[in-house]
């Protein structure tokens, strides 16, 4: 719900090819570009967790060749017939150009570590990783396999929210994730959450929140409402580091802080401790 | 105390009588929506001939009462076809019953239930014991205030984490006693600040989504006023899921969607008609169960009659919901979350969907009869959700 960031950061644009020297967004580095990627795109000077998109993660996470994929056709109905300066069908369809994906979440089946998983991936790249119906399915899709094949679920978020275009289909997204959730915790499944910039508002407030253990990349965005509503709320400035993974830890909302570096061994030694 | 002024504060004939309830324009001395001017205009009219009438003794008696009864036939036009900006407007209106009214008006001998055992007592949502009709409940809803004094000290019903898991601790009460819940929705949202950041607003409300659906009691929310998005959700998960006719139910409010969308705020108007966020669209959505009718020009013009109607359907409504076993009921709420929101599955959908003039009703509809009749060929069409 929280307005999108606009894709003006080199790792947001698609297509920057490897082995040009690019300047780092957070630290001003001119930075190696294949350094970076190799790096699983860190930054090699400041550490700074660059935005990914879902392929590159599930690159990243899953053991080489073992990802198979699930529900890859489902497309968005456009609920509301909803048009603001551009119809949305055609936002959906510029979206799909830009990134190669129809949706904003990849789910499916992977090993970690030589463990079987089932995987949702949210895409910041797709209209902000906004939750629609199809989003919402999806990950309540891969919540249902995570029960029927009684395998551990990580779910790597990232979201601005829910995706207004749908509308209130979009908000209800956030209760059938939920109820979902709960089924999956009645039957005793672990579930994983790998919070990343930005995990905000109605994916926050809803499937995000409720991992059994609940990691974050360093310095992603957390938060439930826009800083800057909340600065216009309160009429103040917003202390330093305010909705990072740092202050969610802090506060007692997340488990632990993991550099992506080492997400693989981290996930799998949960779902080992889980005895999943 | 009628000056003459063309303002709106203009007073109508005395009150109590059938007079005064034949113009209420609801807002004691507040000024009509800028939809009703025309009604405005006639009162202007009628209190000028009545004043005349007392001054020269004139007699102006039958056009009064041809006046009074355009007044009330204008009434009835305007609020039989609200614009959904004009909804949003009526639904926020300063005079607009709040949970409190209705607490007072369908329920009986509320005893309210302070504080979240964890930080402090939210007043932006309150809740406690009540009876209404042959059940013992509890009843849990947002608070707006009805004074300044009243709305600082509940943030304007919106609410911090602590109203949040206040009202879960009470829901959880509920269930341990068997007692149905019933939830009135009235906020623009959760509260945007450092403190309910601090202490997990996002937690808590997906903690409520996550309980309410597997709540081994049952669960009705009605959307009184304003459903604010994910605050309005956090207590929202239910059964039943009804909105007072003009109320509004958006995951955005129309301002914040046309300064993002359109850039503009000037723009609220559109972005309220493409939201869908009235109680007929969102029923023809399947996001709500049932619409509660409010009387002529909106519940602020008759607060009894509109408690009535709430106490009416709240009481037949947990009749039938208690006919059911709690499992049943519980997997049955969860077949309805399934359900929630169509997409298309197969590229053949999209050809045949774009065929028809608009299906995304059809799928909505079909996927609606498909969770009332529990049949997987009529859910089968468009993807629902309930079959894989
Ligand atoms: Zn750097």
């Amino acid at each position: 719900m929280d307005e999108p960031r606009k894709a003006t950061r080199p790792e947001d644009r698609p297509g920057v090819p490897p082995g040009l020297w690019t300047r780092c967004d957070k630290c001003e580095h001119m930075v190696y570009e294949k350094e970076v990627v190799e790096k699983l795109h860190v930054c090699p000077e400041c550490g700074h967790h660059r935005r990914v998109d879902a392929r590159t993660r599930i690159e990243q996470i899953c053991d080489p060749g073992t990802f198979e994929e699930f529900d890859k056709d489902l497309r968005s109905t456009d609920p509301l017939n909803f048009t603001d300066r551009i119809p949305y069908i055609e936002r959906l369809q510029r979206e799909q150009e830009k990134t190669g994906e129809t949706e904003a979440v990849i789910t499916g089946r992977g090993f970690i570590r030589g463990r079987a998983t089932i995987l949702g991936v949210m895409n910041p790249n797709f209209i902000m990783a906004s939750m629609g119906a199809v989003v919402g399915e999806k990950i309540t899709r891969a919540i249902e396999r995570a029960i029927e094949e009684n395998l551990p679920l990580v779910i790597v978020t990232a979201s601005g929210g829910a995706r207004m275009q749908e509308g209130m289909v979009s908000l209800v997204q956030m209760a059938k994730t939920s109820a979902a959730l709960a089924r999956l915790d009645d039957a005793g499944g672990l579930y994983v959450v790998v919070a990343t910039d930005p995990t905000t508002a109605g994916v926050a407030a809803s499937f995000a929140s409720l991992g059994d253990v609940i990691l974050a990349e360093p310095k992603a965005m957390i938060g439930f409402a826009g800083p800057r509503v909340i600065a216009n709320t309160i009429n103040a400035e917003l202390p330093e580091g305010f909705q990072t993974a740092e202050f969610m830890l802090e506060h007692g909302f997340i488990d632990r802080i993991v550099p992506r570096a080492d997400l693989r061994r981290e996930i799998a030694r949960i779902i080992d401790y889980c005895g999943k | 105390m009628n000056d003459g002024s063309t303002t709106a504060s203009a007073v109508s004939p005395a009150r109590g009588t059938s007079a005064s309830s034949a113009i209420n324009n609801g807002n004691g001395f507040g000024a009509y929506l800028e939809f009703e001017k025309p009604l405005q205009r006639i009162q202007i009219d009628i209190e000028e001939m009545e004043r005349d009438q007392n001054e020269t003794g004139r007699d102006h008696s039958q056009d009064i009462a041809q006046q009074r009864s355009r007044w009330k036939a204008t009434l009835k036009r305007l609020y039989s076809n609200l614009t959904p900006w004009e909804t949003v407007l009526v639904a926020r209106h300063a005079k607009r019953p709040l949970s409190v009214d209705y607490v007072k008006g369908a329920f009986r001998d509320f005893c309210e239930l302070h504080g979240d055992r964890t930080f402090m007592d939210d007043h932006a949502i309150s809740g406690g014991f009540a009876r209404i009709g042959s059940h013992r409940v509890i009843v849990i809803g947002h608070n707006k205030g009805k004074d300044i004094k009243e709305r600082m000290s509940c943030n304007f019903g919106c609410a911090h984490p602590e109203g949040y898991r206040k009202a879960l601790r009470l829901m959880r009460l509920a269930e341990k006693y068997s007692l149905p819940v019933v939830c009135m929705i009235d906020t623009q949202g959760a509260y945007p600040g450092i403190g309910a950041e601090e202490r997990g607003i996002a937690y808590a409300i997906a903690v409520n989504l996550m309980e309410m659906s597997r709540l081994k009691t049952p669960i009705v929310s009605i959307v009184i006023g304003e459903g604010g998005s994910g605050g309005a959700l956090g207590i929202g998960v239910a059964d039943r899921v009804a909105m007072l006719q003009h109320a509004f139910y958006s995951v955005i409010s129309p301002e914040g969607c046309a300064a993002i969308l359109w850039k503009t705020a000037e723009q609220r108007k559109h972005a309220a008609e493409a939201l869908r966020l009235t109680s007929k669209d969102l029923q023809q959505l399947n996001v709500i169960d049932d619409i509660i009718p409010e009387p002529v020009g909106g519940a602020h013009r008759d607060p009894e009659a509109a408690a009535a109607n709430l106490e009416k359907y709240i009481v037949s409504t947990l009749d039938e919901l208690k006919r059911t076993k709690v499992d049943a009921l519980v997997a049955r709420r969860q077949k309805r979350l399934r359900t929630i929101g169509g997409f298309f599955e197969d590229p053949g959908d999209i050809v045949r969907a774009s065929e028809k003039k608009r299906p995304r009703q059809t799928t909505h509809r079909v996927s609606r009869l498909a969770e009332r009749f529990g049949s997987r060929e009529s859910s089968k069409i468009i993807g629902t959700g309930a079959t894989r």
